[in-house]
């Protein structure tokens, strides 16, 4: 699981070289080098651009005026960046990010408590059952939304009539996250026992030693899990649309931009600059969280 | 005598315990997955539209769906070509770049980083993104091909394009199979490849011998989890339709779904299109169980790999 991320050492890195070379041969092993380096390296920058270029054509875009943004100039005449005060102007769009940080935060923290102690018995307990649990976790979190969606909609719409709200995707989280938990169960298998035991020995209770000793030891696993729920209910657009689409002051940001482009039909400058409103904050958040993000994902991929 | 009685209400105290840790899950477990998934079979067997009760109608949905549901068919066609043809795409080209940045050695942070961000873009704001950006006359890319005399395709626009764009879309953000790659690759013993370059391998030889053997079971999670997303593939699809068709939500205009010509349309989007636009519940359960047993078969291969890939047991 501790796979060395920040500085990964190439599998087949070539000797330093030398300062003087001798031989001819180790100048031409000098030189393989050398073409390799460049090699290696104009092919990164090539993916570089291909992965970055989008980025930088939406920005331009969102700051160019609106007659330009259909033209093939691609640098803007003069910036706009009153484009960025419009799209905070349009109404709703501030309630958009009210709610999104209201589902995105709160369903985090709910599903971050409830999760925990769930992982941690799936982690280590010894019980009967517990393989069967672990695949009905997996179940879970493989599950499309749509599948149970219909009976889910008719629950909260229907018998708790709470349709045009954000709830009936909040209060879920509370009763655990399939993919939180068994990512969390992933990282809680790599604590040693020993740890566990000794605080057993100094007579602790279950519930004491995961609060006083795992939860100190699993900060990068909930670093990890709770980064991803929280982008997950930022992005989520399904969620949003079956519960709320019909009542404005309920959407999030990731459901209003697309309604922005209806309303903006044909301001692409303007569309652009609200898309970059609702890409910025997730790609801040990756920037300050960068370790533990990538840990997270690697997670996902590592053996139980 | 008394040891076996404490014995006992020791191992019922810890079955308390278990019970106490597991009852937020075994509550959610219940109550928004096993009550949800039966109550979608018992309403693919009935005839509800959301007023009044709903009423047993046999197999009628599921005739309906397979033989007169006209999007039916087109949507399982797309979900496939998804499936095969975005999953391989991504597959590929995540190791490409897994091995790519394992071998830079200047700036590898700095590319890496690069590398991973547009897999953290928000789909709906990549998909209006990319809509814009291959917009077929104006967009920088094919402006750009235009100046390279390339023919440039419409995209989302063209029924034979809007699935390739979509890949593209996907390739784009291909950095979740970055990291899992670099990871596993990092982990090869560098002895084989020591090993390797002795007895005179090719790179191919090195990659084919050394490196495959040691990544497969990870190629594996990742084409399995990928067949899995891509089944379920649906806002990036739904947006690009809707964008790239003109025609938005709550504008009054009824959207036709899978713009341009059904080639967007996929699965999860009929569950949505049946039941809240038709208030057909009954058919849309129908698809929503095909959905279901679809994504379980490729669940259990998941939960059956040995070796390195999601286990059950320690």
């Amino acid at each position: 699981m501790t796979y060395a991320l920040e500085t990964p050492e190439a599998p087949e890195a070539p000797k330093p070289p030398e300062a003087e070379a001798v031989s001819p041969a180790a100048k031409v092993a000098r030189r393989k080098a050398l073409l390799q380096w460049i090699a290696v390296h104009s092919l990164g920058v090539a993916a570089a651009l291909f992965f970055v270029l989008p980025f930088v054509f939406l920005l331009l875009t969102s700051l160019m005026d609106n007659q330009q943004t259909l033209t093939r100039d691609l640098v803007p005449h003069h910036w706009a960046w009153s484009n960025y005060r419009k799209v905070f102007d349009t109404p709703g769009f501030l309630t958009w990010w009210k709610n999104t940080l209201l589902y995105a935060g709160l369903g985090t923290v709910l599903s971050v408590v409830s999760s925990v102690p769930v992982a941690y018995a799936l982690a280590k307990f010894r019980f009967r059952g517990r393989n069967l649990s672990l695949m009905l976790v997996i179940s879970m979190m493989m599950l499309p939304p749509q599948v149970i969606i219909i009976p889910m909609y008719l629950f909260w719409a229907k018998q708790l009539d709470m349709a045009g709200t954000l709830w009936p995707l909040i209060i879920p989280l509370a009763f655990g996250d399939a993919f939180t938990i068994f990512l969390l169960r992933q990282f809680l298998m790599t604590i040693p026992n020993e740890y566990l035991d000794a605080a057993k020995v100094d007579g602790c209770g279950e519930f004491r030693t995961l609060i006083k000793v795992v939860l100190p030891m699993a900060r990068p696993g909930i670093a990890a899990v709770a980064l991803f729920q929280f982008f997950y209910a930022w992005n989520d657009y399904f969620g949003p649309q079956i519960y709320a689409s019909d009542t404005p002051a309920s959407w999030t940001l990731s459901y209003g931009l697309e309604s922005f482009k209806g309303a903006h039909h044909t301001d692409w400058n303007l569309t652009m600059a609200a898309t970059v409103l609702v890409m910025a904050p997730v790609i801040l958040v990756f920037f300050f969280a960068q370790k533990a993000f990538v840990e997270g994902v690697t997670l996902t991929g590592v053996k139980g | 005598m008394s040891t076996t009685y404490t014995l006992r209400s020791k191992h019922r105290r810890s079955a308390l315990r278990t019970l106490a840790f597991l009852s937020p899950w075994l509550i959610g477990f219940g109550v928004f997955f096993a009550y949800p998934l039966i109550s979608t079979v018992y309403f693919s067997f009935t005839h509800y539209d959301g007023f009044g009760a709903a009423t047993f109608d046999g197999l009628k949905n599921w005739s309906y769906v397979f033989n007169d549901y006209p999007l039916f068919w087109p949507a399982l066609r797309n979900t496939l070509w998804l499936v095969v043809v975005m999953v391989a795409c991504r597959v590929v080209f995540g190791l490409g770049i897994g091995m790519l940045i394992t071998k830079i050695k200047t700036g590898v942070g700095v590319f890496r980083t690069l590398f991973y961000l547009p897999y953290l873009a928000p789909p709906v704001a990549a998909t209006l993104g990319f809509v814009f950006l291959l917009n077929p006359g104006t967009g920088p890319v094919n402006s750009l091909l235009g100046d390279l005399g390339i023919p440039a395709p419409d995209w989302f626009t063209d029924p034979s394009w809007s699935k390739p764009a979509l890949t593209l879309l996907a390739v784009w953000g291909v950095g979740d199979l970055m990291v899992i790659f670099m990871a596993a690759l990092l982990d090869v013993p560098k002895e084989q490849y020591e090993a390797a370059e002795l007895d005179g391998a090719s790179p191919w030889q090195r990659f084919r011998y050394v490196t495959l053997p040691n990544i497969s079971p990870i190629v594996m999670f990742a084409v399995v989890t990928g067949v899995i997303q891509a089944m379920q593939s649906y806002t990036q699809p739904l947006v690009a339709g809707k964008v790239a068709s003109g025609i938005i939500g709550n504008s009054g205009q009824q959207f036709e779904p899978g713009y341009p010509d059904k080639s967007t349309l996929t699965l999860p989007q009929l569950v949505y299109n049946l039941g809240f636009q038709r208030f057909d519940y009954g058919s849309a359960c129908v698809v929503a169980l095909v959905l279901f047993a679809l994504s379980m078969v490729f669940t259990a291969l998941l939960m059956k790999r040995r070796g390195g890939l999601i286990q059950a047991g320690e």
